[in-house]
């Protein structure tokens, strides 16, 4: 059947038509071979515009459509939908994009216009050749993988399962409840971190649809969206978790001491131990490295074993449920899912890297989260803010902007740390009424529900707000008035004084950044990661919880810092595309992918390295590539690489691709 | 014998106030196998005054040193913390604009010199320590220094703005060479505080002030010498501490040496090579027991 | 052609390389607080950029600020924004020096003319000769505090009544250059 092309000229208001002759364009190309029709419109995204080609397909009968506006990545479904509804099959269009590539980047208009015609004869070459292709249907597998378990992973857990769902939630610590678990309350409205998000990690131990994995990791990754295979490294607690009651007295007994991480190394645990007063799930755990026994067994030595064994002399008798188990080993588990949510979280910048501010060095210069256990009452002073020393501060400086905003360390700005800083002011005025509290500030960035708000409560509360960002933090004091605090070397930006502040305490507001893993988990899951190192999002505004892996959602801080509310926000939304692709029940794919013919193929398998997607496999009994379908996202790089030209991607054949250059130089 | 060229600078020039300086890096160069060799016929590198005055044209000059240097080849050792500023700086400034590149391709061709930008400028310290090593230096030593406590001066330079090799503000790299010879580097917490510099001149108040939290520093926490690598520190805290201890009734008699003196000292060559005698602070009390 | 923009004081200053940093500053005053001449200078680091921002032009040429840097780079290595901070406070003395309005304040300037002095002369500084006309300059008063240094700087064999000087071809090849560069304006 011969072509028979409709062009459609896109404005997009003043976007394209500022620069682009729109009226000249859609004049040549109504000049290019088989154009049986070429307009151009204000918004051809908008029901008029789609109607335009809509109606054109069926009055004129045309076989063909070619939209030039702007990238693919924004309407070419848009577009495709409408020949679909108008019955022309949806690989039979092809889109021209005039506005990233021409109109937003150039200058002189004469040449941008010239520049559009070109970009459109190319569409209208290629288009000629397109073929129609049928896309594929997969069932969808309804059981989902959500990776950490803090709020996020919490959140999205919590709503798949409560409509009906499994869910692997997936832990690495020994206990869930990430970041937040550690806070004491959270702002603005001063809920008490534990008071809320306990009763989300009691029911995540209980609901019957959820299979809580903590302890363990995600090792490997294979299969696509609807049917996901994942490889699980449950890590040896050493204890029998069906027969622990986590009564705890193990903990008791064990005469090993060591840094509570729960506590930031403030306060001790035990080698055995339950990792804070509200686990979940409520298990002991050994510390292999750490507990004498299994440091033991490496020597062939049979010592301590007081938790199994007790105290007989005490009366102290050890573990009554029979739950400990020193040769326990790590084990793979392999589950299939249909659906991930990543929600790994952040890790907080390590201060120590900012010499001058003596964190690491100097007594009593704390970072945020220390803070936050100093001031818990389930923390190493029972709440009670105190110094080295025992005794309480007079006098706090609470210190913005470290490791964020800082060129030298991160360059953004971590969003949270204004806030919990007026968090921290608040309970320290609330413990310490006689003592100064000091916010040093750069800007203070308040958006939020109730933030600006809590930010005028606190002036109100008579916190000294400094507008400055600290030099340096030093205990070389030169006056007797100085001897022995802390000296903060600031200038007060709006009197214009550097200021020499002495104070008790110091308190690091520390950036959020990504978890070391990150990218070692990006490399499993095929994820991208921003500049930033955090994990990239499929498109910032109109998609922000799903990522270019179709399948994979990434929710909270792992995609960038943000706040409580913000994060599970994210989770909710993922949690919501979760379900609706589980209530779908299939999965479409994309027809635009590789195809090998068996014929040709030699069977030298370099394709299968090179495929980023994991999506080609090699048949050892026909000693061919076979893609696989719904994992090629039809990149082309196996078919640049194929020494014999046995594959071919569909929608970009040779033929296509060169009958569009020939469009270009036309 | 590793050659290097050498730009020794007005301080370290047979007349400059660091004279010494220059005499004992020869010595311990010929200990060590090392072979600086002086460019010839180099000028001032400029350093601030020019910078600040003649902005111009501070470029070129700087430029003209690095292009006689490139014609002998290797990396170009300038002992004196500023003029290894304002080389590098020359250096990156070449690379980083445009239009200062064609400036000084401009200037230095009317003088009949051309630069492209290859030669590396590097502090004494950097290359016994990254070139000779630790473990070559305290096999050279003679006098073991045990029991000296040596506050090791960086001052601003040696380690800012961003050429040198070492933390920018706390340097470990002069503590471990002293180390090397058997000596004790004390905490010094001020070990890469400003002395004042060129400002000692114009701001004596204001330089006085950070000479002598240098002094109080270094000798509360037992220093008998302290050791340096740029020949403004060393003038400043040895010459201006008579000074300083008649504005604020101290008295401080700390010697101050450049550490090549103190390695001279303990490769066992003789006082008068290393110029020991020039330091205004004397010596001979806090180094009896090695020489 | 658009018309021809007037020059500001930001455009003045960005015009000298390295003194563009001046526009991402974000006024944290980092520079200040790590600065150990802040307290004498009548106005600090940043607040000289911001009044430059807001093309206080006679006030920030006239102030002392610039003129008490040390060139510690102390504020360079802390800078949040990565902003030369001294290289931007040496040019505000440059363009200060220009103008003719370089503050009374401070003998700072003067120091500066009289070693560049040397540079010009004889390719090399003599540290004695510059401090002698210093001095001259400035007040002999303040000399006459100053001997008992010299003095102990003569007997230690530190400073020499003669001047190293460059060889006559070295300076006419250095002098050449330095008119070329300044004819063509250096970088801007």
């Amino acid at each position: 059947m011969e072509p028979k092309i409709g062009v459609y000229i896109c404005h997009c208001g003043s976007n394209i038509a500022g620069i682009v002759d729109c009226s000249k364009v859609t004049e040549f190309a109504r000049s290019l071979p088989n154009v049986a029709v070429a307009r151009d419109y204000k918004y051809m995204c908008s029901d008029p515009g789609q109607n335009l080609i809509k109606e054109d397909i069926k009055k004129l009968g045309l076989n063909r459509v070619v939209v030039a506006s702007c990238s693919p990545r924004m309407h070419e479904p848009t577009f495709r939908r409408a020949c679909q509804d108008a019955g022309l099959n949806q690989y039979l269009f092809e889109m021209a994009n005039i506005r990233e590539q021409c109109s937003w980047v150039h200058l002189d208009k004469d040449m941008a216009t010239e520049k559009a015609k070109a970009l459109v004869s190319a569409a209208v070459h290629r288009v000629a050749l397109h073929e129609p292709l049928e896309t594929k249907e997969v069932a969808m597998n309804p059981c989902t993988l959500v990776i950490g378990g803090g709020v996020a992973g919490i959140q999205a857990a919590l709503e798949i399962a409560d409509s009906g769902h499994k869910v692997y939630l997936l832990e690495k610590e020994p206990s869930i409840g990430g970041h937040m678990a550690m806070f004491d309350k959270t702002f603005p409205t001063l809920d008490c971190a534990a008071c809320i998000l306990t009763p989300k990690m009691t029911s995540v131990g209980q609901n019957r649809n959820i299979e809580l994995l903590a302890y363990s990791e995600l090792v490997e990754l294979s299969g696509y969206i609807g049917n996901f295979k994942a490889k699980i490294r449950k890590k040896a607690r050493y204890i029998n978790a069906v027969k622990c009651t986590g009564c705890g007295r193990c903990s008791e007994l064990c005469p090993t001491s060591l840094p509570n991480e729960f506590d930031c190394g403030l306060g001790q645990r035990k080698a055995i131990y339950i990792s804070s007063p509200y686990a979940v799930p409520n298990k002991a755990i050994i510390d292999a490295k750490n507990c004498r026994h299994i440091k033991g067994l490496a020597d062939g030595k049979d010592i301590c074993r007081l938790c199994q064994k007790g105290i007989e002399k005490k009366g102290m008798p050890g573990c009554e449920a029979d739950a400990i188990d020193f040769n326990q080993k790590d084990e793979i588990i392999e589950i299939e899912i249909g659906n991930i949510i990543v929600a790994t979280g952040f890790q907080q910048f390590d201060p120590a890297k900012i010499y001058q501010l003596g964190y690491g060095r100097l007594n009593n210069v704390v970072t945020g989260l220390e803070f936050e256990r100093l001031t818990n009452a389930s923390g190493p002073t029972g709440g009670k803010v105190l110094l080295k020393d025992g005794s309480e501060p007079k006098s706090i400086a609470i210190l913005h902007c470290i490791g964020s905003r800082d060129t030298n360390y991160h360059k953004y700005c971590s969003r949270v740390c204004c806030m919990y800083s007026l968090k921290f002011a608040h309970l320290l005025r609330e413990k310490l009424p006689e003592a100064s509290v000091y916010q040093l500030y750069i800007d203070m960035r308040c958006a939020g529900s109730g933030y600006e708000e809590f930010y005028e409560r606190l002036q109100e509360e008579g916190v000294n707000f400094i507008r400055g960002k600290a030099g340096e933090v030093t205990d070389l004091t030169e006056t007797p008035e100085e001897k022995g605090k802390l000296m903060v070397m600031v200038e007060d930006t709006l009197v214009r004084r550097k200021r020499r502040l002495p104070v008790d305490m110091v308190i690091l507001s520390c950036a959020l950044e990504p978890r070391p893993d990150t990218e070692q988990l990006a490399r499993i899951l095929t994820l991208s990661r921003k500049a930033d190192g955090f994990f990239l999002e499929k498109h910032p505004k109109l998609d922000p919880v799903a990522t270019t892996t179709d399948g994979v959602y990434v929710v909270g801080c792992c995609q960038s810092p943000k706040d409580i509310p913000d994060t599970v926000a994210q989770a909710s939304a993922a949690a919501a595309r979760v379900l609706a692709l589980i209530s779908m029940g299939k999965v479409e794919i994309e027809a635009a992918i590789a195809f090998i013919d068996e014929e040709k193929c030699s069977g030298c398998k370099i394709c299968l390295d090179l495929c980023p997607y994991k999506a080609i496999s090699f048949d050892e009994a026909k000693k061919v590539s076979r893609v696989n379908e719904a994992l090629c996202k039809g990149c082309g790089t196996c078919v640049a690489a194929c020494p014999s030209g046995a594959i071919k991607g569909r929608h970009f054949t040779t033929e296509e691709i060169m009958a569009e250059i020939e469009g270009v130089l036309a | 014998m590793t050659h290097y060229p050498y730009y020794p600078g007005c301080g370290l020039s047979p007349e400059g106030f660091g004279r010494a300086f220059d005499w004992s890096i020869k010595g311990v160069n010929k200990v060590l196998g090392l072979d600086f060799k002086e460019i010839p016929d180099w000028n001032c590198c400029g350093t601030v005054p020019y910078d600040t005055l003649h902005e111009e044209a501070s470029f070129a000059i700087c430029a003209r040193n690095l292009a006689l240097a490139e014609k002998m080849g290797g990396d170009l050792v300038a002992p004196c913390s500023s003029c290894y500023v304002f080389l590098s700086r020359t250096n990156q400034y070449l690379a980083q604009y445009s239009k200062v590149k064609k400036s000084v391709d401009e200037a230095l061709a009317a003088g009949g010199l051309e630069y492209h930008g290859k030669v590396k400028v590097r502090k004494v310290l950097d290359v016994y320590v990254h070139d000779v090593g630790f473990d070559a230096i305290a096999s050279k030593v003679k006098k073991n220094l045990a029991g000296l406590k040596v506050a090791c001066y960086y001052g601003c330079q040696e380690v800012r703005p961003i050429f040198g090799r070492d933390h920018p503000e706390n340097p470990k790299y002069m503590d471990k060479l002293v180390k090397a010879l058997g000596a004790d580097a004390v905490n010094f917490p001020f070990k890469s505080a400003c002395c004042g510099g060129s400002l000692i001149i114009s701001e004596e108040d204001a330089s006085l002030e950070l000479i002598k939290k240098l002094l109080d520093s270094a000798v509360s926490n037992g220093a008998e010498v302290m050791v340096t690598g740029c020949p403004l520190c060393q003038l400043n805290v040895d010459a201006y501490q008579s000074m300083v201890n008649r504005k604020y009734k101290t008295d401080y008699h700390l010697p101050v040496l450049f550490f090549t003196q103190l390695m001279g000292v303990a490769f066992g060559l003789d006082e008068k090579e290393l110029g020991l005698k020039t330091s205004i602070v004397p010596a001979k009390k806090a180094l009896a027991k090695f020489i | 052609m658009p018309e021809a923009k007037t020059t500001t004081f930001i455009d003045e200053i960005c015009a000298i390389p390295g003194g563009e940093d001046i526009r991402v500053c974000i006024q944290c005053g980092t520079c200040t607080a790590s600065c150990p001449n802040a307290d004498r200078m009548e106005h600090t680091p940043s607040h000289l950029i911001a009044m430059a921002r807001a093309g206080m032009r006679d006030e920030v040429l006239s102030s002392n600020g610039m003129w008490l840097c040390l060139s510690c780079y102390l504020c360079v290595v802390r800078c949040p924004r990565d902003i030369k901070i001294t290289r931007l406070m040496h040019v505000l003395e440059s363009l200060s020096a220009r103008a003719g309005l370089n503050s009374r304040r401070t003998t700072t300037p003067i120091m500066y003319k009289g070693f560049n002095k040397y540079i010009t002369n004889t390719g090399r500084i003599s540290e004695l000769w510059m401090m002698v006309g210093y001095y001259f300059r400035t007040g002999l008063l303040k000399a006459i505090g100053m001997l008992p240094v010299a003095l102990s700087l003569f007997t230690h064999r530190r400073v020499s009544l003669k001047i190293d000087k460059m060889k006559p071809e070295g300076i006419k090849q250095l002098q050449a250059i330095i008119e070329k560069a300044e004819s063509s304006g250096g970088a801007r």
